[in-house]
């Protein structure tokens, strides 16, 4: 009981060592993320000032009043909003069918044994270290003989039934969904495909959201694909639109910025009430579950 | 034996309910052959093709020659080719190797000093991941601008410091830094949006290889008196090593096939920078496929830059120390 009362001083004095190390520690984390949410900050802060007003100094750093202005132009220069459903369009359908294939694939490896599984499933991931430009120029081609060039479809239909979505949507159901269901489903005169639809699916909410997630994040932000498949002004995607308006002689920088705000805020929101989800997405390839 | 026999039975008394079963998952898996047949396998086997081939793509399959390695001698040839590499490689490493070295610290800081806030700080560092390449780009295009551009009106401030100023590139003000132009600044720049990008994603993957870490190794350690560094230098990391592998592997692969940033950033004019300065092997590809409409060239950068990448996943196979056939990441 002696010791006890030397005890509080040197405590004390290790708390106060660990505080000063822990305030320098988040004073790094508190800059990483300045240093990550800075350019967008002052990407929304300009999109409130007009032109020739962008590159003023001292540099913006709050809310200006020309933002109808700015919105003005942007409505001239190109069919924003157009853009803007093509967007959201092929996003929508992009997530629906990943999520359809996807789980649909997933279940089948999960839950069934079958001739060839081992060898197909190996087949699957092997498709992942395929780098995506190998055959970029054929595949071109390929659009072009089945006339969908242009079209929406190629951006949403082609890429839908992916190994990494596959992947984690066995992960999930493995972990998560019992072959007892499945079994009960079958006594009562269920077909395969209404066991999936109408027992497994609705049990994949989860994992639908994370796949969901990392499609739309994808899909919404997809650059060189479009730009070889979209030609036609009506077709062009945001991604597509916002270059387009980089390229004119005089760039107007309000519009430009406030064009990428609004592409940027529907995903921000999303990001904010979802990221967890988001942060799975990303590491379930990664650690093995 | 047993097989036929079985077989047999069920074909002499086919049954639907036995039959979908059976059939079942091979239904559900076929969309995923059939797609990746038609738009994954069919193009690389018609790659292959094209650069053994020399065609006019305008005027239809009719023209298309066989010419043997002809495109790949003219493509081994031409010296952009080869500064695309030097770019490729050169970007890859400089903006790869400090995106890893500021996550895993970084990772480890959020695992065991943060709390409370853990949540908000991976957000905001995923934030840049979430948004696209095309919106950040532009941001890029405003932060860098030649004449009044922040980073540049910064760098002429600091230039008034004495110490600083001597290691400020552009001590005059005059010549303010052309950071999309000037072939010494083309691929720094490129460099700081793919750090600014993918540090953020890395640190979540290092985040998460950290938490399989059990906290009994630690506690075993600091009772030996193991000191924060000594634990993290050798428990943290060694353990960190399958992670670091898949995330290693996803930045190289992914740098060496950057291209819509390039796109993006350095159109020009000239497209790709002073002297092809930035320009990466993926744009390279692009161009000859899209403007020079030379197909043939196109599809053997793509099988070069294909031998590329896997040369570089099998030495980075050998670095973390297994085997090249290895599929587990």
């Amino acid at each position: 009981m002696t010791t006890s009362l030397n005890k509080p001083t040197k405590v004390r004095s290790l708390e106060q060592r660990a505080l000063g190390g822990k305030l320098a520690l988040n004073g790094v984390l508190l800059f990483m993320a300045i240093f990550t949410l800075a350019p967008l900050y002052l990407m929304f802060v300009l999109a409130t000032y007009a032109k020739g007003h962008t590159f003023d100094l001292p540099v913006h750093t709050w809310f200006g009043t020309d933002m109808p202005l700015n919105y003005q132009i942007l409505l001239e220069k190109a069919n924003f909003w157009r853009a803007f459903w093509n967007s959201t369009y092929i996003s929508i359908m992009s997530v629906a069918f990943t999520l359809f294939f996807c789980s649909l694939g997933g279940y089948a490896f999960a839950m069934y044994e079958f001739k060839g599984k081992k060898i197909m499933f190996g087949l699957l991931l092997g498709t992942v270290l395929i780098p995506g430009l190998l055959g970029l120029v054929p595949y071109y081609l390929i659009m072009q003989q089945i006339g969908w060039v242009g079209k929406p479809i190629a951006l949403y239909f082609p890429g839908a039934a992916n190994a990494f979505g596959i992947f984690l949507m066995r992960q999930y159901i493995i972990s998560s969904i019992p072959k007892e269901l499945m079994e009960a489903a079958r006594i009562d005169g269920c077909s395969e495909f209404r066991i999936y639809w109408a027992v497994v699916l609705p049990l994949l909410g989860p994992v639908m959201a994370t796949l969901g997630l990392t499609t739309l994040i994808g899909s919404w932000n997809a650059f060189s694909n479009a730009l070889v498949m979209l030609r036609e002004q009506e077709t062009f995607t945001l991604p597509l639109v916002l270059r387009s308006l980089q390229g004119l002689s005089t760039t107007e920088w309000g519009a430009l910025l406030l064009g990428t705000s609004i592409a940027t805020i529907p995903l921000l929101i999303l990001f904010v009430f979802t990221s967890r989800q988001l942060v799975s997405g990303i590491t379930s390839g990664a650690v093995k579950g | 034996m047993t097989t036929t026999t079985k077989k047999e039975i069920q074909r002499k008394s086919f049954n639907w309910n036995t039959f979908q079963k059976d059939a079942a998952p091979y239904v559900f898996v076929s969309p995923f052959f059939i797609l990746f047949a038609i738009f994954g396998l069919l193009p690389i086997v018609f790659s292959l093709v094209l650069a053994f081939s020399s065609w006019n793509s305008a005027a239809g399959l009719s023209t298309m020659k066989f010419v043997g390695l002809s495109n790949f001698t003219y493509v081994l040839a031409e010296p952009e080719f080869r500064t695309t590499i030097y770019n490729t490689l050169w970007i890859a490493i400089v903006s790869g190797l400090p995106q890893h070295m500021v996550a895993i610290p970084l990772a480890y800081i959020l695992h065991t000093q943060v709390k409370r806030f853990k949540h908000f700080f991976t957000a905001a560092f995923l934030v840049p991941y979430v948004t696209s390449t095309v919106a950040i780009a532009i941001v890029i295009s405003v932060l860098f601008s030649e004449q009044r551009g922040i980073v540049n009106q910064f760098l002429l401030w600091l230039n008034d410091f004495p110490i600083l100023g001597s290691i400020i590139p552009d001590k005059d003000g005059e010549n303010y830094i052309k950071w999309t132009f000037d072939r010494n600044y083309t691929k720094p720049l490129l460099c700081i949006l793919i750090f600014w990008r993918y540090f953020g994603y890395n640190t979540v993957l290092y985040l998460a290889g950290l938490q399989t870490i059990s906290s009994d190794i630690y506690e075993a350690a600091e009772v030996d008196g193991a000191s924060r560094i000594q634990q993290f230098w050798y428990i943290t990391l060694p353990l960190l090593r399958p992670i670091a592998y898949f995330a290693t592997i996803g930045t190289v692969v992914g740098n060496l096939n950057l291209f819509d940033e390039v796109l993006i950033l350095l159109s020009g004019p000239p497209a790709g920078g002073q002297d092809h300065s930035g320009e990466t092997i993926g744009y390279y590809l692009y161009y000859n496929a899209f403007i020079a409409n030379d197909m043939g060239a196109a599809a053997a950068v793509a099988w070069l830059l294909f031998i590329l990448v896997l040369i570089i996943t099998v030495l980075t196979n050998l670095a973390f120390g297994r085997s090249a056939n290895s599929t587990e990441a």
